[in-house]
C-alpha cells in the first residue's frame, strides 16, 4: 500500500533519510524504532508529505504522492496523522475539533460530523468530554482526542508520530490501548514509538532505523528474541533499562 | 472650580447638539470608529505580509515600510489636501482624520498581525494540514482565531495610541479634547495651566485605564 | 489639476525654507536623543531600584508622560508653563526661540518616558544572578548596573531604542503647532505661497522618509551584526 522507493532526504549536510526502500502493506500494522535522529520522525512525515524528499519516490496506492497533478490536501485528508504533541485546536471544544475538518472538507453534514464525533469519541472513551475545551484534558485524553480526529475523516492508513513520548507514564497505557484496539480492527497503521512491550503485541514487522537508513526488519518475535545486525542488537540492550 | 462649571458640556460633547459632535465625546468615537475600520484593513495587509506570494508580500512590506516611516501628520496632510479631489466632494475634518488614522493605524496593524500570526505554534499548521484543511481554511478556522486572542493586548495597546494620536485633529480645526481646550483657553485668556491641565488629566485617565486592562488581559492570556 | 512643476519647490527661496525646516528637524532630532537617552536610562534604574519612593516616582513619571499625547505637552509647555515664570524669564524664553525649548523639553520628557521603559526591559533581560554575582564580589548597586549589567543589557536594548529614535524622528514634526519651524510647518509655509501641495508632500515625504529608512537600515544591520546571544 505505501512504498518507498530509494528516498533520500537531507537536512543541510545531514543524511536524514539514506535510500530507504520499503512496502508496507495493507493492513499491516509496521513499527519503527531506533535511536533519536535516526530518522524514525523523517520518514514517516515523508509520508503526508510533511516533510520534502530529495530523490526517490513514495508511492500510495501504487500512485506516487509526488506527481504533479495530485490535490496535496485531499492526499493528506486520505491519511491519519496523530502528533506527538497532540496539536489539538486549542480555541475549539473537543466535538469541534472532530467535526472541523469533516464539514470543511465537504465530506459530511453538521449533523452526520457530529453524531460520527460522537461515535468515535466515544470508541476512545470520551464521549462525556465532548463539549470540554482541550485545555482542560490531561494529556492522555487530549491524544485519545486527537486520535479521534484523525479517524474522522475515515483514512484506510494511519500515522503515529510517538504518540505516548510527550504524557506521563501513567497515562501512556489508555493512549497505546486505543491504538492496539484500532490494529486489531485491520487498520493499516505506522507507528514511531519507544514502547517495547506494546510494539512487540501490535506490531505485524518491526523496523530499525539508524542514521537515516532501515537496518533491520523482523516479526516482533525474531526482532527482539533474534536481533541480527550488531546496531539493533545494542539498541535493544541499551533501552533493557539496568533499572527496570 | 468655576471654570469646571462652565465649560464641562463643551469640553465633553463640543456644540452638540447645536452643532457638530466635539469634546471627548468626538475623541472616543474617532478614535474607536478609526481602530474598528483599520482591523480588516491591518488584517487583510498582515495576511499579505505573511503570504508565500511574493507579488502580494513585497508590495504590501514596501507599502507598511513606507506608511511607517512617515509622520501621521504628514498622513493627515495628504488627506486634507487630497481627499477633496479624490472624492469629488468637500470631506469634513472628522472624515479627513478618520481617513489618515485608518491608512496609518492599518499598516500598524499589520505588523500586530503579522507578529500575531506567526506566534501560533507551527505544529497547528501542521495538524491542519495532516486533517487536509485548504490554506484558507487553516488560516480562517485554526491560525487567525488563535492569532487574534494572543493579539489583544496589542491591540487595547494600540486602541490607546490611536485615541492620543486624535490630538492631531487640532492641527486641522478638528473639535476634538486639544482643540477644545485651546478653544477654551483663547476665551478665559488667564487660566492655561487649569485648562491644559484638565484636558491631559482627561487624557490620561482613559488612557491609563485601558493600559491596566490591557495589562489585565496579557496576565489572563497567560494564566 | 494642472502639470506637476517640483522647480517651484525645489529651488529659490522655497528651497531654503524646507532646508532648514529638515536642519531643524534634525537638530531637534539630536539634542533630544542626547538629552532623553540619560535621562530615560535614570528613570530605568529608579524603577529598578530598592528605594521605594524612586521606583514610585519612575512609575508615575512613566505612566503620566506616556498616557497624554505628544501635542498635549507641546501645548502645556507652550502655552501654560511660561505663565508660572517670572516677567524676566518670559521675556528671556521669548527672544531666545521659546518655541524651539519647549519643543525640546516636551520630546525630551515624552522620548525618556518611552525610553526608560526600554532601558528597563533590556536590564530585565539580563538574568537577576549576575547583579547577585556582582554584589557578591563587593559591588555596590550602581557600580554592579555600569560595570556587569548594563554592558549586557545594551545590546539587548539597541533595537528597541532604535525604533524610538524612528518614532522621534517622526514625533518632531508635531512640533509645528506651537510654531516651531521645523520642516513641517515649513512645508505648511510653502504649500500656502505656492499652492503646489503635491509637489510639496512629495518632496517633504521623501525628506521624512530617507531619514526613516536610513534609521530602518541600521536597526536591520545591528541585528544582523550583534545578534543577541542566549546565553
Amino acid at each position: 500500500m505505501i512504498e518507498f522507493r530509494g528516498v533520500n532526504k537531507y537536512f543541510g549536510k545531514l543524511h536524514a533519510l539514506a535510500d530507504v526502500n520499503e512496502t508496507i502493506a495493507r493492513g499491516e500494522v509496521v513499527v519503527v524504532c531506533g535511536p533519536s535522529g535516526s530518522g524514525k520522525s523523517t520518514l514517516i512525515r515523508t509520508i503526508n508529505r510533511l516533510e520534502p524528499i530529495d530523490s526517490g519516490q513514495i508511492l500510495l496506492d501504487g500512485r506516487d504522492i509526488h506527481s504533479r497533478g495530485l490535490d496535496v490536501d485531499r492526499f493528506r485528508a486520505g491519511i491519519g496523522f496523530v502528533f506527538q504533541q497532540f496539536n489539538l485546536f486549542p480555541h475549539l471544544r473537543v466535538i469541534d475539533n472532530c467535526t472541523l475538518a469533516p464539514i470543511h472538507l465537504g465530506r459530511l453534514s453538521p449533523a452526520e460530523a457530529r453524531d460520527q464525533a460522537l461515535e468515535l469519541l466515544e470508541r476512545v472513551g470520551l464521549a462525556d468530554k465532548a463539549q470540554a475545551f482541550p485545555r482542560e484534558l490531561s494529556g492522555g485524553q487530549q491524544q485519545r482526542v486527537a486520535i479521534a480526529r484523525a479517524l474522522a475523516l475515515r483514512p484506510p492508513v494511519m500515522l503515529f508520530d510517538e504518540p505516548t513520548s510527550a504524557l506521563d507514564p501513567e497515562m501512556v497505557s489508555e493512549v497505546l490501548l486505543v491504538i492496539r484496539d484500532l490494529a486489531h480492527q485491520g487498520m493499516t497503521m505506522v507507528c514511531v514509538t519507544h514502547e517495547m512491550g506494546f510494539a512487540r503485541e501490535v506490531a505485524d514487522r518491526m523496523l530499525f532505523m539508524d542514521h537515516g537508513k532501515i537496518l533491520e526488519r523482523a516479526a516482533p518475535a525474531d526482532f527482539f528474541d533474534h536481533p541480527q545486525h550488531p546496531r539493533t542488537q545494542k539498541f535493544l540492550a541499551d533501552i533493557r533499562s539496568p533499572f527496570a | 472650580m468655576e471654570l469646571l462649571e462652565n465649560y464641562w458640556l463643551y469640553f465633553l460633547v463640543g456644540q452638540f447638539p447645536n452643532g457638530p459632535l466635539g469634546g471627548l465625546a468626538l475623541t472616543i468615537l474617532l478614535g474607536a470608529g478609526a481602530l474598528l475600520l483599520a482591523m480588516p484593513l491591518g488584517v487583510l495587509l498582515g495576511l499579505a505580509r505573511v503570504s508565500h506570494s511574493r507579488w502580494l508580500r513585497w508590495p504590501v512590506t514596501a507599502l507598511v515600510y513606507v506608511v511607517r516611516g512617515t509622520p501621521l501628520l504628514m498622513v493627515v496632510f495628504w488627506a486634507y489636501f487630497f481627499l477633496p479631489s479624490l472624492t469629488g466632494q468637500k470631506t469634513g475634518q472628522f472624515a479627513t482624520m478618520l481617513a489618515a488614522l485608518v491608512i496609518f493605524n492599518g499598516a500598524y496593524l499589520a505588523e500586530i498581525v503579522r507578529a500575531g500570526i506567526q506566534g501560533v505554534p507551527r505544529g497547528q499548521w501542521e495538524s491542519a494540514q495532516s486533517l487536509g484543511l485548504r490554506y484558507v481554511s487553516t488560516m480562517r478556522r485554526v491560525i487567525l482565531p488563535q492569532a487574534l486572542r494572543n493579539m489583544l493586548p496589542s491591540l487595547v495597546n494600540q486602541f490607546v495610541t490611536t485615541l492620543k494620536e486624535t490630538s492631531l485633529g487640532y492641527i486641522i480645526g478638528l473639535s476634538e479634547v486639544s482643540f477644545i481646550a485651546s478653544q477654551i483657553n483663547n476665551q478665559v485668556l488667564t487660566q492655561p495651566l487649569a485648562i491644559y491641565g484638565i484636558a491631559a488629566l482627561t487624557y490620561f485617565l482613559i488612557c491609563f485605564g485601558l493600559s491596566r486592562l490591557s495589562y489585565s488581559l496579557e496576565a489572563r492570556l497567560n494564566a | 489639476m494642472s502639470q506637476f512643476d517640483f522647480s517651484v519647490v525645489l529651488t529659490g527661496e522655497f528651497r531654503h525654507w524646507l532646508v532648514s525646516g529638515f536642519l531643524l528637524s534634525l537638530k531637534l532630532t539630536g539634542i533630544t536623543w542626547l538629552l532623553a537617552l540619560p535621562l530615560g536610562s535614570g528613570i530605568a534604574l529608579c524603577r529598578l531600584s530598592s528605594v521605594t519612593a524612586l521606583r514610585w516616582f519612575g512609575a508615575t513619571f512613566v505612566e503620566v508622560i506616556r498616557n497624554i499625547p505628544l501635542l498635549m505637552h507641546l501645548l502645556f509647555w507652550y502655552f501654560a508653563v511660561p505663565e508660572l515664570l517670572p516677567w524676566p524669564a518670559r521675556d528671556w524664553l521669548n527672544t531666545h526661540g521659546a518655541e524651539s525649548i519647549c519643543a525640546v523639553i516636551a520630546l525630551t520628557l515624552y522620548t525618556a518616558a518611552y525610553m526608560a521603559e526600554d532601558v528597563r526591559s533590556g536590564i530585565r533581560a539580563v538574568p537577576a544572578t549576575q547583579l547577585e554575582a556582582a554584589r557578591a564580589l563587593g559591588f555596590g548597586f550602581l557600580a554592579s548596573m555600569r560595570r556587569i549589567v548594563l554592558p549586557q543589557a545594551i545590546r539587548i536594548t539597541v533595537p528597541p531604542l532604535i525604533s524610538q529614535t524612528l518614532s522621534l524622528w517622526k514625533n518632531t514634526s508635531i512640533a509645528t503647532v506651537i510654531g516651531t519651524a521645523e520642516l513641517m510647518y515649513q512645508a505648511q509655509r510653502v504649500e500656502t505661497a505656492t499652492f503646489r501641495g503635491v509637489e510639496t508632500f512629495v518632496v517633504t515625504t521623501v525628506a521624512y522618509l530617507s531619514v526613516s529608512l536610513l534609521i530602518t537600515a541600521g536597526a536591520v544591520w545591528y541585528q544582523r551584526r550583534f545578534p543577541v546571544r542566549a546565553s
